[in-house]
């Protein structure tokens, strides 16, 4: 039932911080978040940080929880042991706001680099007939709830400010995936230009991504990896770069 | 001071980044204007991604008896015949046409077999009518949009230079006050949440597309946004809203474990063959088919059944009545001690359907009930109870401009506006609402700013709306905002929630007038930067009109319609079925008056069997209505 509960919650801001250790009261069932709004309301009133829905589809609770990428709502105070110490911190991809709350707006720069969806020319609106098997493909994408957990724990750019500029990270990368699987999308070379442009090749795999993701979204199996082993079919198969060299003149591609 | 201060022009300000506002400023930006959109979130985190069940529309892909006529009778039905019948009118026409035309920007909705955008049965829906991508249609349409726009501004970047030069998303940035010169909007100021620091926009048009007002209550689905910003914002501006009293309890909320209490569950699991049972395992729906509806929902199981299989021969199980009545029902199980052990009742799906079938039809029930109560409904019960979901009442507007009736310049629409859904609005008719009328609002406020000319607001306003900002912080009254809020969610959930009395609502109001004076009180701790405590006081001033105005709406609406019942008043009554309760702010307190409904014109009248509308009307009305006609 309940009980006392210590939390180390990083505080500070750009310039400055560090953790602060504090006892919150915790109930049965309750979630991080909850006890982060109970710190907030009874100990600290100004404690920064993001939430909308606590139901796990907005995405805007991302924080480190003993060190991993995870949203607060979705994160059940019962899953660690109840003596043990909760370490809550600022999500670490990303500069310090205030508090839990960090600047993603690398991410929404990242989103204006993607080339939008091109519908088919002189298609009418309700004149599409796509089948279903045809559009899960994409729609597994677009479950996306932008967390943005898995640019956080992608270690291209967690550590390595300087790859920013040359990376869009997992969650672009199955945006351009839904796009180019996207039954009705006119859009040529969404693959090669993620290679080129996006940063693709900069992916080793690792499936971090895929771990983290609340949606369970398979980015590096079902994202990522067909890109990549595309983009080297076309690259390095000389009889596909070929074909494709054709294809792209005639306009079939 | 404030020649420092920061300073933007537009053509139109959207208040609101959910469905409404993102549809409004596609609309007013490809009119050619320069739009801001505001937001108090991150962009793409509106309240509108939480819509899960599906957005209505007569596409008659499933049953090609489905028409607009038949959605326009159905949520006149649904709403109990308070509904404004010209926006239910527009709503039902012009819905399919907004759900066809988000494919074009690169909407992904599930599939019939001959792959046209497939559609959902939902309570009070004649015809499966819901399209739908799983159970997570609003971010569908949220991120449809907000593509949309980005796809606008790549546009912007190569025709202009510069990709927000037609139109910006300010995102975490609160609006406390729009800003009126010569009785006309003229901009509206607020502060980044971000650094506290403050922002003049100015514009001759605003379209507030803020949402719900959930937060006022202790149970709600809806997230800390839902502050009734827009409904304050208007009242206090000068605007009316109408019938406020109206507040949809969505019947499934989550009830346990508690920190979790009010979470939304999807209609769609009743649309999918989800049925209701107490805690003796009865299927208690049958009980509480209402005499209007008694033609239109089968009265046994065995025919309730059969309905999912033929739809043409058999009526529709209870389960998927409109929302009031299952919420109610569940509500007096519950009271009469045949609840579950949580508070609730049970709502099974697992019987009816596959665990394959369930995983795939409602994927984000079977993730949040597995997470958050460790229960698996591909295998047991989902134990559920009333949360409040969704306000009727609104912005008092112009239905085909979507225009604030009485402030040239302010325009409403989405949750935010009133009189679309009458006394209840049908699960669906969210997602059509804020389409429809999210680009009615752009439209509307794109004409206006044509002819309008341009703005600028004084130096004198400029400095009242930055001294209300400063406020909080040079009080020294010592009230917390959090503990304030609290309070006020106390008195809601206790004395205006589902079943009313005049005693409780008497002492609700008066509780309401000692909050506000203790408001005056409230002291903000810390800084300006991202300080949550800060951001709740404006919010707070915000939700006491909203419980102020529902409350007093609620007092002297005699009858029991839709959202609204009252145990001192059972029943619906055809003297009232005939007035809007209209609100509006005298500087200190929400005054309240009577208004009649405008009349419904003969060609939609005459949509409907004389013998339903007889339930009703009044006798008197419906020779009027008829004799209007010859």
């Amino acid at each position: 039932m309940a009980h006392k509960l210590k939390l180390r919650i990083w505080r500070g801001n750009s310039a400055d911080g560090g953790l602060q250790s504090v006892e919150v009261e915790a109930n049965e069932g309750e979630v991080v978040l909850d006890v982060i709004h109970r710190v907030q309301a009874e100990q600290m009133n100004d404690l920064a940080v993001r939430w909308n829905c606590k139901a796990g589809k907005c995405g805007s609770c991302s924080m480190e929880i003993n060190g991993k990428p995870r949203l607060a709502c979705m994160t059940q105070v019962a899953s660690f042991p109840e003596d043990q110490e909760i370490t809550i911190t600022p999500l670490r991809a990303f500069p310090v706001i205030k508090d839990l709350v960090t600047d993603v707006s690398f991410n929404y720069k990242k989103a204006m680099e993607i080339p939008a969806f091109v519908p088919p020319v002189g298609m009418k609106p309700g004149e599409p007939r796509m089948a279903q098997v045809d559009v899960e493909r994409s729609q597994e994408f677009r479950k996306c709830i932008e967390c943005f957990l898995c640019q956080d724990t992608c270690h291209v750019i967690r550590d390595h400010e300087e790859n920013k500029k040359s990376f869009a990270g997992p969650r672009f990368f199955i945006r351009i995936a839904e796009l180019d699987m996207h039954p009705l999308d006119m859009l040529r070379n969404r693959k090669q230009k993620a290679q080129e442009e996006h940063g693709l090749g900069m992916c080793n795999i690792t499936k971090c991504c895929t771990e983290v993701c609340p949606e369970h979204i398979r980015i590096t199996d079902n994202a990522i990896i067909p890109m990549k082993e595309r983009v080297v079919d076309v690259k390095y198969d000389p009889l596909r770069w070929l074909g494709s060299v054709i294809r792209k003149r005639e306009g079939i591609l | 001071m404030t020649s420092q201060l920061e300073r933007h022009k537009y053509d139109i300000l959207v208040i609101g980044a959910g469905g409404a506002g993102l549809r409004a400023a596609v609309e007013a930006r490809e009119a050619g204007l320069r739009v801001a959109i505001i937001c108090k979130s991150l962009f793409g985190k509106a309240h509108t991604v939480m819509a899960e069940g599906g957005a209505a529309a007569s596409m008659g892909n499933l049953n090609d008896n489905d028409n607009w006529m038949v959605h326009f009778r159905d949520t006149m039905r649904g709403g109990k015949f308070l509904n404004h019948y010209r926006m239910a009118e527009l709503h039902a026409k012009e819905s399919p046409d907004r759900i066809w035309e988000l494919e074009m920007w690169g909407a992904l909705f599930d599939r019939t077999k001959e792959g046209k955008i497939s559609q959902r049965n939902f309570g009070g829906h004649e015809y499966p009518r819901l399209a739908h991508v799983g159970d997570r249609t609003g971010l569908e349409l949220i991120r449809t949009m907000q593509q949309r726009i980005v796809a606008l501004q790549q546009q912007d970047a190569r025709d202009h230079g510069d990709a927000e030069s037609h139109i910006k998303v300010f995102a975490e940035l609160t609006i406390t006050e729009i800003l009126k010169e010569n009785g006309k909007v003229a901009g509206a100021y607020g502060y980044w949440r971000e650094t506290g620091s403050e922002v003049l926009f100015e514009a001759p048009a605003v379209i507030l597309a803020t949402g719900g007002v959930g937060k006022t209550f202790k149970i709600t689905s809806n997230s800390w946004e839902g502050t009734g910003d827009g409904h304050a914002l208007a009242l206090k501006t000068g605007g009316n809203l109408v019938d406020m009293e109206f507040l949809q309890f969505h019947p499934t909320g989550m009830v346990w474990p508690p920190s979790v209490r009010g979470i939304l569950v999807t209609e769609s699991v009743r649309g999918e063959g989800g049925i209701l049972t107490n805690n003796v395992g009865e299927r208690f729906m049958f009980k509480y088919i209402p005499d209007v509806f008694k033609d239109k929902y089968a009265d046994n199981p065995e025919e309730a059944d059969r309905w999912y299989l033929d739809q043409d021969n058999n009526r529709r199980p209870p389960e998927l009545l409109p929302r009031d009545e299952v919420a109610r029902a569940i509500n007096t199980e519950v009271k009469s001690g045949r609840g579950s052990e949580h508070g609730g009742v049970f709502l099974d799906v697992s019987k009816r359907i596959s665990a394959e079938v369930i995983k795939k039809r409602l994927p984000s029930m079977w993730h949040q009930f597995y997470e958050l109560a460790g229960v698996d409904i591909t295998k047991e019960a989902m134990e559920v109870g009333p949360t409040c979901h969704y306000v009727m009442g609104g912005v008092e507007v112009e239905p085909d401009t979507a225009a604030a009736v009485g402030v040239p310049g302010l325009f409403a629409a989405g949750e935010c506006a009133g009189g679309m859904h009458g006394s209840n609005r049908l699960g669906g008719n969210s997602l059509s609402d804020l389409l429809v009328f999210g680009r009615r609002a752009g439209i509307g406020a794109a004409s206006y700013v044509k002819s309008a000319g341009s703005v600028s607001v004084s130096e004198a306003n400029i400095a009242a709306a930055a001294s209300r900002i400063q406020a909080p912080f040079t009080r020294t009254g010592g009230e917390n905002p959090y503990k304030l809020h609290q309070e006020l969610q106390e008195i809601t959930h206790n004395l205006v929630g589902i079943i009313r009395t005049k005693t409780e609502l008497d002492d609700a109001i008066l509780k309401i007038a000692d909050i506000r004076k203790r408001i005056q009180n409230v002291t903000v701790t810390g800084g300006r930067e991202f300080n949550p405590g800060f951001h709740l006081s404006f919010d707070l001033d915000n939700m006491l009109l909203i419980a102020e105005s529902s409350a007093k709406s609620a007092v002297v609406r005699e009858e029991s319609r839709g959202g609204h019942t009252r145990d001192d008043f059972p029943t619906m009554s055809t003297k009232w079925r005939q007035l809007n309760n209209i609100s509006s702010f005298n500087g200190s307190e929400v005054v309240i008056r009577q208004q009649a409904l405008p009349k419904i014109p003969k060609e939609l009248f005459d949509l409907f069997d004389p013998h339903e509308l007889e339930k009703y009307m009044s006798p008197e009305e419906m020779a009027a209505a008829k004799g209007g006609s010859n």
